[in-house]
C-alpha cells in the first residue's frame, strides 16, 4: 500500500493511499458533487492548477470512453478520492496523474467549503512537512495567468453552416462539437488571436471558451473580446462570459470555494423557467448597478450566470454539460439561430 | 407561481390497508401532503380505511373519514364535504384508481370537484397500456416488442417467448408473470386477464440479461422538470422493482448513458402529461447495444418516491402536494440547506442500497421464485460511504438468513439470490447473471474479509464497511472484542448536496469518517427504536407507536432520537423525530447511536419485537432502558416462569408443556389432551403455529429435536379477547378489551375484532381489570402491554402476555380517542397512573371493528385462517353497533360493497366527547 497525504495550505492533513502516478502534485483544492463522469471532468481544461475532489465517494465504477475525454489527456493537478476502482487509479497514473484514495473527502469538502477563500494543496507520497511547504511555494490562481500553454496553435474547422470563431482558451471538446450539431460551421481559433485576425475568418459570430485562471489576469482576451463587440455577435461560455463582462467594463471576482457539479439550479429569466446546469468556475460577474442586463442567476446563491446585450450573450455554466444534464443545451440553438438571422 | 387561492378544501385520498406493492410508503407520503396543506392553510378532508396509520390521526387533518375505500363512500363523502379538489396522487394505486372510477362515474363533474396533482387524461395515457405504448413510440422513444391483448385468443401466435404479462391497471405487477412456454403464457395472460379491472394485459418480451433504471422525476406547473434520484437494481430485469435489490444513485451507467436516461424520462412524463408533482419512469437498458427502453410510469408518488425521499434527503410527497396546489420547484425552500431551492438535483457522497424483505416462509404452498408480481412485503435501507457498507448495512437490516444454502442457485432470480452471490464471492466461484460492477463489490467484500484475517486490522474493516458480526466471525473473538478496538463512527448528514451546503436537518447515518460539525444536545435524549422492515406481524402498526412516542418524548421537553432502516416509514421522515438515523435495528448500530448521543433512556417496547429482541444486549452493556422492561420480557417469554407466575396469582392458564421432538409433545399431548396448539418458542406473528386434533396432526407439525416447542391445551370455541393496559409497575388500566369475531385459535392478527365486545359483561370487564392489575404486579411492568385471553364458559384464560406496544393499539386509541402511547411513555418515565388523569374506565367513542386484509391473491394459501398469521394489514369502521361497524369493515376490506353507512369525522366524535 503507498501511503500518502493531502495538507492544505491552513495546515490541515488527510491521510491517503496513492493510486496515480508517483510524487507530489500541488494546486488549489476544489470539489465537485457531480456523481459521474469522471474522465470528462479530469480532462476539462478549467481544472489546470487545480486539485480535484470528488465528493462522490465511489470513482470509476465504469470504463473510461476515450471518445469522451475534453482534452488529449488529464488537465487537473491531482485526483483526490474516497474509494477508486483500480483501472481508474491505473489509467490516472498512465497519464502521470497524481492521485490518492482513502481519502475522507466529505470532510475536506466541509473544510474547503467552510474555508471562505480558495485553499492552496499538495498530496502525494511524502510527509507533511514537505506537502505543506509545496502547498504553500504553489503561487495562488488569483491575478495571474497560468503558465500552461493550452488550446489549438491551428485553427481547427468543424461542421457546415454559417461560420462562428470559437477562442480557444482552454475549451473543452465537447464545446465545438455541440455547436457544430446546431448546424454552424466552427472554426476553433488560437486564444492569442487578435480581434483583426478573427474577423478575417468573416464569422457570423465569435463564441469565447471555457478554460482556467482569473479572467481579470488574461488582459489580451479582454481587449480581443472588447473590439470584436459591435462588429460581430459575441457569445461566451464560463471563463468566455467573465472576459465578456470584463470588456464590457463589469468587474469579476473569486467566490469562495466556486460552483462545481452538476446539479446547480439557475432561473432562465426571459423564460421563466429553471436550469438544472453543469457548472466549474470560482470567479463570477458582478454586474449589480450596471445597465447590463442579467439574464440568468443562481438559485442557489443569487449569483449572475447569464447576461445579453445588443450583440452579445454569455452564460457562465455549461451548455455543453459533458458531465451533467442536457438542460441548457439549447444555447447553442441560440447561436446558430443568431448567425441565421445575419445581422449584429 | 404563488399557490391556487381558488382552491380552500382539498380531499386526500389514503391507499387503505396494508398490501403486498402498497405499504406504509403511502402513510408517509399523505401524512407529509397533509401537514404542508393545512400548513398552508387549506381545509384537509382524509379518508383512509386503515387505522394504524399515522395520517388518520385526527390531529393531521381537518375532517378525518375511517371510512371504506369505495367509489361510493368517495361520492358521499365528496357530497358532504363539498371539497374544492381532490389529490389523489399520494394514495398509491388504490387513489389513482378511485379517483379514475370517481371520473368515471361522473361524480366529480356532478360535485363540481376537481382532480389536482394528476388529471384524468394524464393518469389514463400512463395507466393504459396500449395508450402509453403509442405516446411513448410518438414521442421517439423505444418500448419492448409487445402486444396488447383482451382475449386468450389475442395472443399474436409468433410472439417471441420468453414473455412478461403485465396486466393494466393493477398494484405491484399482480396478476403478471414471466412465461417460459407458449403454455405459461396462455396461463399467466388468463390470470392476467382475471386480475386487471379493464380486462387488459400487455404481452411483452422480456428483455433477459438487460438492466433495470428508474428516475423519480418532479415536476411543476411551470414545465419545471428535475430528477430527485436514479434508482438502479441490482437484479437484471425480470424481477419486480418491488422485489429486487436496489441502489441509489445508479452506480453502472457512464455519465453520458445517464444523461440519454434523464432526458428520456422528461420526454416521457411530458408526453403523458403529468402537470405537477412526482412520478417515476422506469427504463430498460443493455449495455451491449446501448438500447434504451420505457417499461413504464407511475403519474404518481410510489414505493420508489418514498425510497428515492429517503435515500436523497428530498421530501417528494411533500413538495408534490405543494406544487399540486400550484406552487413552482424555485419557490419552494430546500429545507435541508434552508438557503437553496427545492429546483435542483440532490447530489449525494454516500450511497443507498435497499434489500427487499420476503415472507416466503409463511406460505409453503408458493414456489419462492421471483418475477413480475410483487411478492416483498418490505425493505430495509442501508446508507453508507461505500457500496459495500450500504450493501451490508441493508442485508444486516433486513433481519432475514437463508433457511438453506444452494450456492448453485445464485444465478436464479430467488429471495436468497444475494445472499447466495455473496458467499459465492467468498468461495470464489463465479456470479453469473449480474452487472460486472456489483459483482465486483461482492468481490472486493470478499477481499476485504480475506485482509482482515491477515490483517487483524479491524478499523479498517469497519471503515470498508464491514459489520461488527462479520469481523469477530472472521477474526474468531466476540462483537463486544470488536467494539473494544474500534473507534465510534462519526454522524453524518443526509444532506442532499454532498455537504457543498451547511444541512439543517437532522437526518443522520453513520460510517467511519469524520464526524459532521454539530451543536450539542440542549436537553435529555431519548433513543426511540423502530421495527425495522415490515413483515407479515410487524408492520406498519409499531411504527405507529414509535412515531407516537417521539411526538410524546418531544412534548416532554426532551430530544427524540429515532432509529429505523424502514425506508417506507413516517418514523424514518426526518421531520418526525429531533434527530433521525437511517440504520439497521441491530445491537451495533443501536450502541453506536448511544455512543454518540448518550440517552437517559432507549425505549425498545414500541417497534415489536426486533427492538424488544435487543433489551438484554443494551442492558448488559450498561445501556438504560426505559420502562423497566427486562424482568417482563423473560416472563413473558419464558413460559415455565409466566406459568408459575400466572398460578401464583390465582390466574387459569391453559396446561402446557415443552416438548423437544414428537415423543416429548405425544406424551404432553395425552397428559392435557387434544386438541393442542403447537408453537416454537420466540416467533412473531405465530411463525409455524399449528392446532393439532390427534397425533398424527402431531407428528407432522412437529419439527425435528433441537428446536423446543410449547405445547398447550387448545381451548376450542373460546372467545378471544386481546386488552392493552397502561401500567405503572402497581396499577393497571385497561385501555381497551377488543373481541375477537374468530373463535380462539386464529391467531389475533389474522382475526377481526370489535369494540365493545358483545360478551364483555360489566362482571368480564371487571375480571380482566383485576388480572391486569394483577399480572402489572406480578410482571412489574412499567408504560405498556398486551394480554390475550380466551373466555370460555364464563371463565378468563391468560394465553400470553406481551410487554410491549401490540398490533392492537392503533386500533384501540382510534376506537377510544386516548392517546395510549403518549401516556405510555410518561409510565415509561416514571410517572404513576394517578397522574395521568385518566377516566375511570375506558369507553370507545361509538361501535367499532377491524378487519384483516390477506395476500391471498398472491399466495393461493394465504386466506386460510389459522395460528400463524399471514394478513398483511387491516381496515376499520364504525357504526352504531357492533353489527353495523362489522359489516361497514367487512366493505372496507373490499369484500362486499354494501354495508353500514357513512358516520362521523374522528374531529366530530371527539368534539362530542366533550
Amino acid at each position: 500500500m503507498r501511503n500518502a497525504h493531502l495538507v492544505l495550505e491552513d495546515g490541515a492533513v488527510f491521510t491517503a493511499v496513492a493510486v496515480g502516478a508517483p510524487g507530489i502534485a500541488a494546486g488549489e483544492a476544489c470539489f465537485t458533487t457531480s456523481m459521474a463522469g469522471y474522465e470528462e471532468s479530469v480532462t476539462d481544461p478549467s481544472y489546470i492548477a487545480q486539485v480535484l475532489v470528488f465528493s462522490y465517494p465511489l470513482i470509476g465504477n465504469y470504463a473510461i470512453d476515450e471518445s469522451r475525454l475534453e482534452a488529449d489527456t488529464v488537465q487537473c493537478e491531482a485526483v483526490v478520492m474516497r474509494r477508486a476502482r483500480p483501472h481508474f487509479g491505473k489509467w490516472l497514473a498512465e497519464h502521470g496523474v497524481v492521485a490518492i484514495e482513502e481519502v475522507d473527502t466529505r470532510r475536506l469538502v466541509r473544510h474547503i467549503r467552510d474555508a471562505g477563500a480558495p485553499l492552496r494543496c499538495a498530496l502525494g507520497e511524502a510527509d507533511v512537512d514537505t506537502l505543506l511547504a509545496r502547498a504553500l511555494a504553489e503561487p495562488p490562481i488569483d491575478g495571474r495567468p497560468l503558465a500552461r500553454h493550452i488550446g489549438v496553435d491551428e485553427p481547427v474547422f468543424m461542421g457546415s453552416g454559417p461560420r462562428v470563431a470559437l477562442i480557444d482558451l482552454g475549451c473543452k471538446r465537447s464545446i465545438p462539437k455541440r455547436l457544430a450539431m446546431a448546424g454552424v460551421e466552427v472554426v476553433v481559433v488560437p486564444g492569442d488571436w487578435s480581434a483583426d485576425a478573427i474577423m478575417e475568418l468573416k464569422p457570423s459570430a465569435v463564441l469565447v471558451g471555457n478554460g482556467p485562471g482569473d479572467p481579470a489576469a488574461l488582459t489580451g482576451a479582454i481587449a480581443t473580446t472588447r473590439e470584436l463587440l459591435g462588429r460581430t455577435p459575441v457569445f461566451g461560455i464560463c471563463l468566455g462570459h467573465q472576459l465578456l463582462g470584463l470588456a464590457l467594463g463589469l468587474e469579476t471576482y473569486k467566490l469562495p470555494f466556486g460552483h462545481r457539479g452538476a446539479n446547480h439550479p439557475v432561473k432562465d429569466i426571459d423564460r421563466g423557467r429553471v436550469l438544472v446546469t453543469v457548472q466549474n468556475h470560482g470567479y463570477a460577474v458582478r454586474a449589480e448597478g450596471t445597465d447590463v442586463r442579467v439574464t440568468h442567476v443562481s438559485l442557489n446563491d443569487g449569483t449572475v450566470e447569464g447576461i445579453a446585450g445588443d450583440g452579445f450573450a454569455s452564460v457562465q455554466f455549461h451548455p455543453e454539460a459533458a458531465p451533467g444534464p442536457l438542460d441548457a443545451l439549447p444555447f447553442f440553438d441560440t447561436i446558430a439561430e443568431r448567425c441565421r438571422s445575419a445581422k449584429i | 407561481m404563488p399557490k391556487r387561492e381558488d382552491l380552500k378544501s382539498i380531499l386526500i385520498i389514503g391507499s387503505g390497508p396494508i398490501r403486498i406493492g402498497q405499504a406504509c410508503e403511502f402513510d408517509y407520503s399523505g401524512a407529509q401532503a397533509c401537514r404542508v396543506l393545512r400548513r398552508e392553510g387549506y381545509r384537509v378532508i382524509l379518508v383512509n380505511s386503515n387505522p394504524a396509520t399515522i395520517m388518520t390521526d385526527p390531529e393531521w387533518a381537518d375532517a378525518t373519514y375511517l371510512e371504506p375505500l369505495d367509489v361510493e363512500t368517495l361520492a358521499e363523502i365528496i357530497a358532504k364535504e363539498r371539497p374544492d379538489a381532490v389529490l389523489p396522487t399520494l394514495g398509491g394505486q388504490t387513489a389513482l384508481n378511485l379517483a379514475m372510477e370517481l371520473h368515471a362515474s361522473g361524480d366529480l363533474d356532478r360535485l363540481g370537484t376537481e382532480l389536482i396533482g394528476a388529471n384524468v387524461e394524464a393518469i389514463r395515457k400512463a395507466e393504459d397500456r396500449e395508450l402509453f405504448r403509442d405516446i411513448v413510440i410518438a414521442a421517439g422513444l423505444h418500448v419492448p416488442t409487445s402486444a396488447i391483448v383482451d382475449s386468450l385468443h389475442g395472443i399474436p401466435d409468433d410472439f417471441p417467448i420468453p414473455a412478461i404479462v403485465r396486466p393494466a391497471f393493477t398494484l405491484g405487477g399482480f396478476g403478471g408473470g414471466i412465461a417460459y412456454t407458449r403454455a405459461e403464457l396462455e396461463t399467466i395472460v388468463a390470470h392476467g386477464l382475471e386480475a386487471s379491472p379493464v380486462k387488459q394485459v400487455l404481452v411483452e418480451r422480456f428483455l433477459g440479461g438487460w438492466q433495470e433504471h428508474e428516475l423519480e422525476v418532479m415536476s411543476d406547473c411551470a414545465g419545471n422538470c428535475v430528477i430527485v434520484c436514479s434508482i438502479e437494481n441490482l437484479d437484471p430485469m425480470g424481477v419486480h422493482t418491488g422485489d429486487s435489490w436496489t441502489v441509489a444513485p445508479q452506480q453502472s451507467l457512464p455519465d453520458y448513458e445517464y444523461q440519454r436516461l434523464r432526458e428520456a424520462a422528461f420526454t416521457t412524463a411530458r408526453a403523458v402529461g403529468v402537470v405537477t408533482g412526482g412520478a417515476n419512469v422506469q427504463f430498460g437498458y443493455d449495455p451491449a447495444t446501448r438500447d434504451i427502453v420505457v417499461i413504464e410510469m407511475n403519474p404518481r408518488v410510489s414505493r420508489s418516491s418514498a425510497l428515492a425521499s429517503k435515500a436523497t434527503g428530498f421530501p417528494i410527497a411533500k413538495l408534490a402536494a405543494l406544487l399540486a396546489v400550484g406552487y413552482t420547484l424555485e419557490e419552494l425552500p430546500n429545507d435541508i440547506t434552508g438557503k437553496t431551492t427545492a429546483a435542483f438535483e440532490p447530489a449525494l457522497d454516500y450511497v443507498a442500497v435497499k434489500a427487499p424483505r420476503f415472507d416466503f416462509a409463511k406460505f409453503p404452498k408458493t414456489t419462492p421464485r421471483l418475477g413480475s408480481e410483487m411478492r416483498a412485503v418490505g425493505e430495509s435501507l442501508g446508507l453508507g460511504r461505500t457500496f459495500p457498507e450500504a450493501f451490508l448495512k441493508a442485508l444486516e437490516g433486513r433481519e432475514s438468513v437463508p433457511a438453506t444454502w444452494d450456492l448453485e442457485r445464485r444465478g436464479e432470480p430467488i429471495p436468497e439470490r444475494w445472499d447466495y452471490l455473496l458467499e459465492a464471492a467468498r468461495q470464489g466461484l463465479d456470479l453469473p447473471g449480474i452487472h460486472e460492477y456489483f459483482a465486483d463489490e461482492l468481490k472486493s467484500i470478499a477481499a476485504a474479509e480475506h485482509e482482515l484475517a491477515l490483517s487483524g486490522d479491524i478499523p479498517a474493516a469497519k471503515r470498508f464497511g464491514l459489520p461488527d458480526r462479520r469481523v469477530a466471525e472472521v477474526l474468531h473473538i466476540t462483537t463486544d472484542e470488536v467494539r473494544a478496538r474500534r473507534p465510534i463512527p462519526g454522524r453524518l448528514a443526509v444532506d442532499s448536496c454532498a455537504a457543498e451546503f451547511e444541512a439543517k436537518t437532522p437526518y443522520f447515518y453513520l460510517s467511519y469518517e469524520a464526524e459532521d460539525d454539530f451543536e450539542g444536545a440542549a436537553k435529555e435524549r431519548i433513543l426511540v427504536l423502530g421495527s425495522g422492515p415490515n413483515r407479515i406481524g410487524q408492520g406498519i402498526e409499531f411504527d405507529y407507536c414509535c412515531v407516537h412516542a417521539v411526538q410524546a418524548f418531544r412534548e416532554l421537553g426532551y430530544e427524540a432520537i429515532m432509529l429505523n432502516s424502514n425506508p417506507e416509514t413516517v418514523s424514518t421522515d426526518y421531520d418526525t423525530s429531533d434527530r433521525l438515523y437511517l440504520e439497521p435495528v441491530t445491537l451495533e448500530r443501536v450502541l453506536d447511536v448511544c455512543a454518540i448521543e448518550q440517552p437517559k433512556g432507549v425505549v425498545v417496547q414500541l417497534g415489536g419485537q426486533t427492538p424488544l429482541a435487543l433489551a438484554h444486549g443494551l442492558a448488559e452493556r450498561g445501556i438504560p432502558l426505559l420502562g423497566n422492561p427486562l424482568g417482563a420480557i423473560d416472563l413473558a417469554e419464558d413460559r415455565g416462569k409466566f406459568g408459575t407466575l400466572v398460578e401464583q396469582l390465582g390466574l387459569k392458564v391453559p396446561a402446557w408443556g415443552i416438548a423437544d421432538g414428537f415423543d416429548e409433545a405425544k406424551a404432553i399431548a395425552d397428559r392435557i389432551g387434544y386438541p393442542v396448539l403447537v408453537r416454537p418458542s420466540f416467533v412473531i406473528g405465530g411463525r409455524g403455529m399449528r392446532i393439532c386434533q390427534n397425533e398424527a396432526e402431531l407428528a407432522v407439525a412437529m419439527p425435528g429435536t433441537g428446536a423446543t416447542c410449547l405445547i398447550d391445551q387448545f381451548l376450542q370455541n373460546a372467545i378471544e379477547l386481546d386488552v392493552d393496559i397502561l401500567c405503572d409497575g402497581e396499577n393497571a388500566w385497561v385501555a381497551g378489551i377488543l373481541e375477537h369475531v374468530e373463535p380462539a385459535g386464529v391467531h389475533s392478527g389474522d382475526s377481526a375484532c370489535v369494540i365493545p365486545g358483545p360478551s364483555i359483561t360489566e362482571a368480564v370487564e371487571l375480571r380482566v381489570r383485576e388480572m391486569a392489575t394483577a399480572l402489572t404486579r406480578g410482571l412489574d411492568a412499567r408504560g405498556l402491554f398486551n394480554l390475550q385471553l380466551a373466555l370460555k364458559d364464563g371463565e378468563l384464560w391468560v394465553i400470553e402476555a406481551n410487554p410491549r406496544a401490540s398490533r392492537t393499539v392503533p386500533f384501540i386509541a382510534k376506537a377510544t380517542g386516548i392517546p395510549i402511547i403518549d401516556l405510555a411513555c410518561r409510565l415509561m418515565l416514571g410517572e404513576k397512573l394517578e397522574a395521568l388523569d385518566l377516566p375511570e374506565r375506558a369507553k370507545p367513542t361509538r361501535a367499532w371493528a377491524k378487519e384483516a386484509v390477506f395476500p391471498a391473491e398472491r399466495f393461493p394459501e394465504a386466506a386460510d385462517r389459522s395460528p400463524e398469521m399471514k394478513s398483511t394489514g387491516e381496515v376499520m369502521a364504525g357504526g352504531d353497533t357492533v353489527v353495523e361497524a362489522y359489516a361497514r369493515a367487512l366493505r372496507a376490506a373490499g369484500r362486499s360493497r354494501h354495508g353500514g353507512k357513512l358516520g362521523p369525522t374522528l374531529q366530530e366524535i371527539a368534539a362530542a366527547q366533550h
